[in-house]
This record gives structure tokens, C-alpha cells and sequence, in this order.
């Protein structure tokens, strides 16, 4: 059935049918309706919500849980990720699949709770020490806020890693219709989990490799998977986009406004078409150079000074003018100011807005 | 090479070899003299004499105990500096059936790990610590520990432990000791074989404690480190005896049972939990009525109380039980908890683009700050819906129709400042027809159990559709706000 459901609460139902049934959180605004809602479904279903002393602890307990070898997930936002950095290290060196959301808000430091764009360097180029990649996935609507938390731990499980749902206080705080199918996931088996039982006493979990060519060897296990990942795990999603002269690039809040700038062009008679990457690592390469390939403009939006502009810059490589345009601060761009920019970007005139 | 072989005889709780050391595989890794294996052999006996073994799991720590994993035959995780505590609590809330322990030393625990061991305490996991407090960080070096004692030499103590810059030694058995859920806490030292003996006693009844599911244990263990503090083995454990006692004394801090805990939490099916057998329980209409029906956006806003989060809930609702694509956003944050709130509403045959409204075709205004606020982002077309009799004086034009719908004075009238919003919603139904007033009512009968209120709001709705009727079929354009204006009653 269709019912109308706020984005954060989305998550925690697409994470019910995912089988998650550990929590382990710390309040902050705007994700604190993820950590509420998890507090009242878990123990209904015989589940764990524990709220931890702070995201440094809360990680950790994600990491307990996973090394049992259940299905978990913990969210938070901007401060509250940099604080659980460490541990996300921790996890992806010891090979444990959990789900983190990230409800970004403004910042740096203390920064504002309005959304912003701001994390996509601290959870998709890294953030925590070492070697080591998040799969990431940014939803764009509500529905997405369940599918895509459900997409996260079965990726997460399939390549033994933390998957991350990069999301924003908009998308995070609105009600859209959510339809959600009665079927939970099925559950591959973790033959390496720590369970307390005969089978699995010999089973260590640990990042620790004090040979380096010990640690190389883990290095390169860890880089292999990746690989693998991203020649098959990357999705984008693309609109009006199969000849345009400009290309627009979002994700997330962002794409649904780049959405209506494309109609909105296109009735100015500009061949304007959207590519939306669903994943923010894998990074949809291949798919945005076939959608560029014809484009003499690519036009990257974002509610930062430029994060993902950079992966797009790497992956068209020269060949198409590629234009930044970002909002801070908490302010979504609209798509009056965008349709403005990109006309004057091109050298176009036409009156936009009131 | 040939096969190495162990002739003493130890504890099936250990490996056979340690892996650690290619050359030496009988040996740990720890230094001669080192409480590290002593302690190691209580829990290993103590484990093998319960018969435990398949079904405890050690959280290691950060310091020289990391490689603890080496030697224990059981189930191993590795945790990050100080967070075993808190890996530990999900470890065992993930298997409930386990004996878990975490072994951590004094950086790891009393300094880095502090909030950690404090709280898990506090929850009364029902783990077992293990707590090696040696005065020093043994691992890397000899650096100062937070129960490093007073004038104790160290390599960032050079001068020894100053109070005046360091403070004192922190007491964590006596510190945890404070709190209500632990139900035993010990120090015991390894300074003599009658002390290790009573550690032995200690040990052992943590671990049945927690094989008994009585709750958080809790054993200090004072323990030597011969390289670091630059003693003879003998000397070390004299140190402790004439050093350390005095500042950590020995005992039980806690030994008591915790009352049975009622959990309380009903139980469900996750189906049930999401309202997932549930039909939809208003029919929708055919899709020819609706593709009829323009898009519509909506602004609401009005202070925090208005009702105007939920007033924008509803209209989404509505329209989502219409079959059309609709997106609420709402303000949030402080903001909201200061006194003002608004949320945009878009209903629309295709999916919603973006859910920030630039220019609504409808202002809700429910009161002045609103009007002056937003008024002039409403489309040309658009109309504001204000809550009042009349409009305030100073506003600036604006090319959108006003009409004033005293919605607060009609719900006091009806019983209840409560109903304001749904009076909004009237006028809304009255002026744009998208959505029959029947759906309202429907979905307001799913939502509102109290059959007073539901009686109120339908009134309200009414009164709402009435009000703007009266107003609509008086006059078409002398609500535009070119100047002088008719009063809504």
C-alpha cells in the first residue's frame, strides 16, 4: 500500500525489510527522527536500539553487532560523522558490512542543521585512515529513502564493507507516498561471524596486520573487491538525456530541482537532459561519459563549493566544458537561479522568475 | 623443519602454537615478568573449568594485550583504542547466549575509553572487563597512564607525575563503584601467590556471574610491567605491593543482585509494524477525474501551534489518496521551536521535481509575519488564504488575490483554536476544487480517534468552505489588493 512517510522514517522501514533489526545511535538534527523510529519499530520485532553515549561509542556497537555477524546500521549527521570516522576504518579494514546514514547538514564545525552537499568528500573520497572505500548511495525521494537503504545492506553484505546513505536534511525531513512490499530480504549466510558457538570460535575479526607485507596483502584483497564493485555496482539515473547540448549533473535534493530546470530549458528550446548518479561510489563513470559524449556543456550542481565536480572533471577528462554551480549555507538552489546561471553560461538571454 | 612440539602442559583454552612468533611458538609475546599471562591463565582456566569455551568470545583492546587472539582458542574481535566496552555491549546483545569479555588495559580504558567503560557500567551490560592496570602505557614505550602515581617517572612524566599538570591517579574500580547497575566490582593485584590466588577467586566469579546472566562485573587487576617500570621481575611485584596498594587498595567495591528488570516492549511482525496488511482506506477516484484537476502548490506558514505542519500533512495526504504525486516539506530545526513554521505541499499528476515551492499558487497565511514574509512569492495567478478579518496595514502589493478567512476566531467559535488549520483547509477545498471535501473527511475519520474533535474539525471544514463561498460568489476581483477591501464577514 501506499502511505505518506517522512524520508528518515523511510530508512528505518526499508532497513525492517532488510532484516536489520540492531541500532546503535546518537541524536543530532536533522537525523534524529532515523534514531526515533528505530526506537520504536526495533524492540517491537525483537529487535536492539540502544542510544549510545555519543557516535564514537554508537560506531563501535555497530561494529559489535556486524562482527556477530547481523544486519546493522547506525545514522547521524556532518559532526556527528566526523566523529565516527575511526571507526568506519575499523570496519572496512576488518571487512564488516553495516549501513551508515548521513543526513548532511551545513557545516564545517558546528555549521548549521539545514542541508547541504558538504560530506560527499568525507564518505565518498574516504574520510577515516587507510586504504579503503564506502560504497555510497544518495537517494533522491522518499521511495528511494527505503529501496536504497535496502540496496545498502545487501551491497554492504556482498562485498563484506560499510555501505553509506548520503543523504540531506531535505530529503531526510519531507513526506512523499512510500510503497513498500511485503517480502524481507533473504540473508546470506557469514560463515566468518563471531556467534559465541563451536562453529565459529575459530573466527577472529581484526584489521591488524603488523608484517607489511602482511598488511599489503590485505591492502590489495580490499582494493580487488573494490574493483570488482565498480565495474558492476555503479547506478545513475538519467532524464531528457538521450541528446543534450547541455548536461546537467546532481544528486540527490539537487537533481530533483535540475529535473524541473530541464523542462524549463527545454521549453526555451535547449536540448537540456539530467544525469543523476544513484551511486556516489561507484562513481557511474562510464554512463556519464556516454551521456556527455555529445554535450558542449556539462553543468555540475551541488549544495557545496564543489565535491562530486571533481569526479565528474576526472571523468570527462577534458573533453567537455565542465561548469560548477553551488549553493551553502543551507540553501537549496532554485531553479529559476540555475536555469539563469546556465543561460548566461552559454552566452544565452531570458528572463527567469519574477 | 620439523613439526615444533609443546611439552608443558596448558589450558585447552589456549591454541596449541601461537602463531605470533614463527621461532618461539610456545612463548606469547609478552615480556618476562609480565602480568599479562598470569591474568591470561586465570581467564583460561576459569573458562575450561566452566565449560565455556565454545561460546565466549574476547574483545581485545588496543596496548600490549591487542594480540590476546594469538592465544585464546575461542571467538576473537579486535576493537579500536578504548571502544572495547562499547563493541563489546553489541557483541553481546548480537549473540545473548555468549560469555563476553573485554580485556583492556589502563590507556585503553581509564584514558581514551573513559566515556565507554562508564556507560556500558552504567547500562549494566552483562559483559565482563577485565581491567590490567600496570601505572603505564607498556606498548608504546612507557608513556604516562591515567593511574600512573604521583611522582612516578615516565617518558612524558620526565619529571615524574606532577598533580599541578597531570592531575591524580584515576581509581576505576572506585569510580564505577558509584554507579547503580554494576553488581561486582573487585581490585585484586598480582603481586604474591596468595594475591594471585584471590585474582584467581575474582576472576572466576565474574565470569559465573555472567554465565548466570546477573549483569556488568568488573575486575581491576593490579598488574607489573618489569620493562617499562625498569625492575627485576621480584622488584616489580614488590613495587606494587609497597607502591601501588596504597593509592589502588584492594577489595570488593560491589557485590550485590540486581532485582529482575520487566523488558515490556510488545511484540509485533514487521508486516504489522508497517501497516503493511492493511488496504488503503480511502478508494481513489478514476484517473480521468484527476488528470482533469491542474497541479497545485501550496505554502503554509504561521507560527508553531497553528497546526500548520499538519495542515500540510493532510492537503498531501489528500492528494496522495487521489492517485496524484505529492511531496510535503516542512521547516525544521530551531526554528520551528521559536515560534515559526512553514511547510511547502506540491500535488501533481507527474512526479514532483523539486519539493521547494518558488512561487506557490496558494499562501496559507495563518498570521501578519507570514503575509509580509511570503506574500510576494505567490504566483500571479496565485491567492492567499489569511488568517484574519482584514488585512494589515503596510503590506506591499502584490499581484496575487487576497482573501481573509478568519479561520482562529471561527474555531473558537466551534469550541477549539485547535480546528484553525481545518477551517484553512475549508477555504482551500472552497477555492481550488482540486480535492473533494469527501476525501478530507474520510481520511480525517482514519486519523482522528476522539469523536468530539472529528466533529469539530468536519464543523471547521465547513465553516471554512462557507466562509470563502460567501466570499467568491460576492465579488471576483474586489479581493485583489489594489486597495480597498471588503472584510471577510
Amino acid at each position: 500500500m501506499r502511505q505518506l512517510c517522512k524520508g528518515n522514517v523511510a530508512i528505518v522501514k526499508g532497513a525492517l525489510l532488510a532484516g536489520c533489526r540492531s541500532y546503535y545511535g546518537y541524536p543530532i538534527t536533522p537525523a534524529s527522527e532515523i534514531a526515533e523510529a528505530a526506537a520504536e519499530y526495533m524492540p517491537q520485532v525483537g529487535g536492539t536500539f540502544l542510544q549510545a553515549e555519543s557516535e564514537v561509542a554508537a560506531i563501535n556497537m555497530v561494529y559489535g553487532a556486524a562482527s556477530a555477524g547481523l544486519r546493522v546500521m547506525t545514522a547521524s549527521s556532518g559532526p556527528g560523522i566526523s566523529l565516527m570516522q575511526e571507526g568506519i576504518s575499523y570496519l572496512a579494514g576488518s571487512e564488516l558490512p553495516c549501513v551508515i546514514v548521513d543526513v548532511v547538514r551545513g557545516g564545517p564545525g558546528l555549521g548549521n542543521i539545514a542541508p547541504e552537499q558538504s560530506d560527499y568528500f568525507a564518505l565518498v573520497k574516504g574520510g577515516g585512515h587507510g586504504n579503503y572505500k564506502n560504497i555510497v548511495v544518495a537517494p533522491a525521494s522518499v521511495q528511494e529513502m527505503a529501496d536504497l537503504t535496502r540496496l545498502a545492506f545487501e551491497l554492504a553484505d556482498r562485498y563484506r564493507n560499510p555501505a553509506v546513505v548520503l543523504t540531506d536534511g531535505f530529503i531526510g525531513q519531507m513526506m512523499e507516498p512510500l510503497e513498500l512490499q511485503a517480502v524481507e530480504s533473504v540473508q546470506p549466510e557469514k560463515p566468518w561471524a563471531v556467534k559465541g558457538t563451536r562453529e565459529t570460535r575459530k573466527n577472529l575479526i581484526a584489521s591488524i596486520y603488523l608484517e607489511p607485507d602482511e598488511l599489503e596483502a590485505h591492502v590489495r584483497k580490499l582494493e580487488e573487491k573494490y574493483k570488482k564493485a565498480a565495474e558492476v555496482e555503479s547506478r545513475h539515473e538519467l532524464y531528457r538525456a538521450e541528446d543534450p547540448e547541455v548536461l546537467l549533473v546532481g544528486y540527490g535534493i539537487t537533481s530533483r530541482v535540475l529535473r524541473s530546470v530541464v523542462d524549463m530549458m527545454r521549453k526555451e528550446g535547449v536540448r537540456a537532459g539530467l544525469f543523476r548518479p544513484i551511486t556516489l561510489w561507484p562513481f557511474p563513470a562510464e554512463a556519464l561519459r556516454h551521456a556527455a559524449r555529445r554535450a558542449q556543456m556539462v553543468l555540475v550542481v551541488e549544495m557545496s563549493t564543489g565535491q562530486m565536480v571533481e569526479d565528474v572533471r576526472l571523468t570527462l577528462d577534458g573533453r567537455v566544458d565542465v561548469e560548477f554551480y553551488g549553493r551553502t549555507g543551507g540553501n537549496v538552489p532554485m531553479a529559476d537561479e540555475v536555469c539563469k546561471e546556465l543561460t548566461e553560461r552559454m552566452g544565452m538571454t531570458a528572463e527567469w522568475g519574477v | 623443519m620439523d613439526e615444533y612440539q609443546v611439552i608443558e602442559s596448558k589450558s585447552p583454552v589456549f591454541y596449541d602454537k601461537y602463531e605470533r612468533k614463527a621461532e618461539l611458538q610456545h612463548q606469547t609475546h609478552y615480556c618476562p615478568g609480565c602480568g599479562h599471562g598470569v591474568v591470561h591463565k586465570l581467564i583460561a582456566e576459569a573458562i575450561a573449568d566452566m565449560g565455556v569455551q565454545d561460546r565466549t568470545i574476547l574483545v581485545t583492546p588496543v596496548g600490549c594485550s591487542v594480540f590476546a587472539y594469538y592465544y585464546f582458542d575461542m571467538g576473537n574481535v579486535q576493537a579500536a583504542h578504548g571502544r572495547a566496552p562499547a563493541v563489546a555491549t553489541a557483541v553481546k546483545r548480537s549473540n545473548p547466549e555468549s560469555i563476553v569479555i573485554g580485556y583492556q588495559g589502563d590507556g585503553d580504558l581509564a584514558a581514551i575509553g573513559t566515556a565507554e567503560i562508564v556507560h556500558a557500567a552504567n547500562r549494566g551490560e552483562k559483559i565482563t572487563i577485565f581491567f590490567v592496570n600496570n601505572a603505564i602505557y607498556g606498548m608504546t614505550g612507557g608513556q604516562l597512564a591515567p593511574t600512573t602515581l604521583v611522582g612516578q617517572f615516565s617518558t612524558t612524566s620526565p619529571w615524574g607525575r606532577r598533580p599541578s599538570n597531570e592531575g591524580y591517579p584515576l581509581r576505576m574500580a572506585e569510580l564505577l563503584a558509584t554507579l547503580e547497575a554494576p553488581v561486582y566490582i573487585e581490585r585484586v593485584a598480582l603481586c604474591d601467590n596468595k594475591n594471585i590466588m584471590k585474582a584467581r577467586k575474582a576472576v572466576r566469579k565474574a565470569l559465573e556471574l555472567q554465565r548466570d546472566g546477573a549483569g556488568f562485573s568488573f575486575i581491576e587487576i593490579l598488574s607489573p610491567c618489569p620493562t617499562i617500570w625498569k625492575m627485576t621481575p621480584q622488584e616489580a611485584r614488590k613495587w606494587i605491593e609497597e607502591k601501588m596498594l596504597a593509592v589502588f587498595p584492594l577489595g570488593v567495591f560491589r557485590d550485590r543482585k540486581l532485582a529482575p528488570m520487566a523488558d515490556g516492549v510488545p511484540q509485533t511482525t514487521v508486516t504489522k509494524l508497517l501497516g503493511l496488511d492493511k488496504p488503503l482506506e480511502v478508494v481513489t477516484r478514476p484517473m480521468a477525474v484527476k488528470d482533469s484537476q491542474p497541479d497545485l502548490t501550496v505554502k503554509i506558514a504561521g507560527f508553531g501551534g497553528q497546526g500548520v505542519l499538519l495542515l500540510g500533512q493532510i492537503l498531501a495526504e489528500m492528494g496522495m489518496r487521489e492517485g496524484r504525486e505529492v511531496s510535503w516539506l516542512p521547516s525544521y530545526g530551531p526554528e520551528m521551536r521559536s515560534g515559526s513554521a512553514h511547510c511547502h505541499v506540491c500535488l501533481s499528476k507527474e512526479r514532483v521535481g523539486s519539493p521547494v515551492i518558488e512561487h506557490p499558487d496558494v499562501l496559507i497565511a495563518m498570521n501578519e509575519p507570514s503575509l509580509h514574509k511570503f506574500s510576494k512569492m505567490v504566483e500571479a495567478h496565485g491567492t492567499i488564504l489569511y488568517n484574519n478579518h482584514k488585512l494589515p496595514a503596510g503590506l506591499p502589493p502584490c499581484e496575487a488575490k487576497i482573501y481573509c478567512v478568519p479561520a482562529s476566531e471561527i474555531a473558537d467559535g466551534l469550541g477549539t483554536t485547535k480546528a484553525t488549520n481545518m477551517v484553512m483547509l475549508g477555504a482551500l477545498l472552497e477555492l481550488t476544487h482540486t480535492l473533494p471535501r469527501e476525501t478530507a473527511l474520510a481520511l480525517l475519520k482514519a486519523k482522528v480517534r476522539n469523536v468530539k474533535l472529528l466533529d469539530v474539525d468536519c464543523q471547521a471544514i465547513d465553516a471554512g468552505m462557507a466562509c470563502l463561498r460567501k466570499q467568491l460568489g460576492s465579488s471576483t476581483d474586489a479581493h485583489a489588493h489594489d486597495g480597498e477591501l471588503a472584510p471577510c464577514s
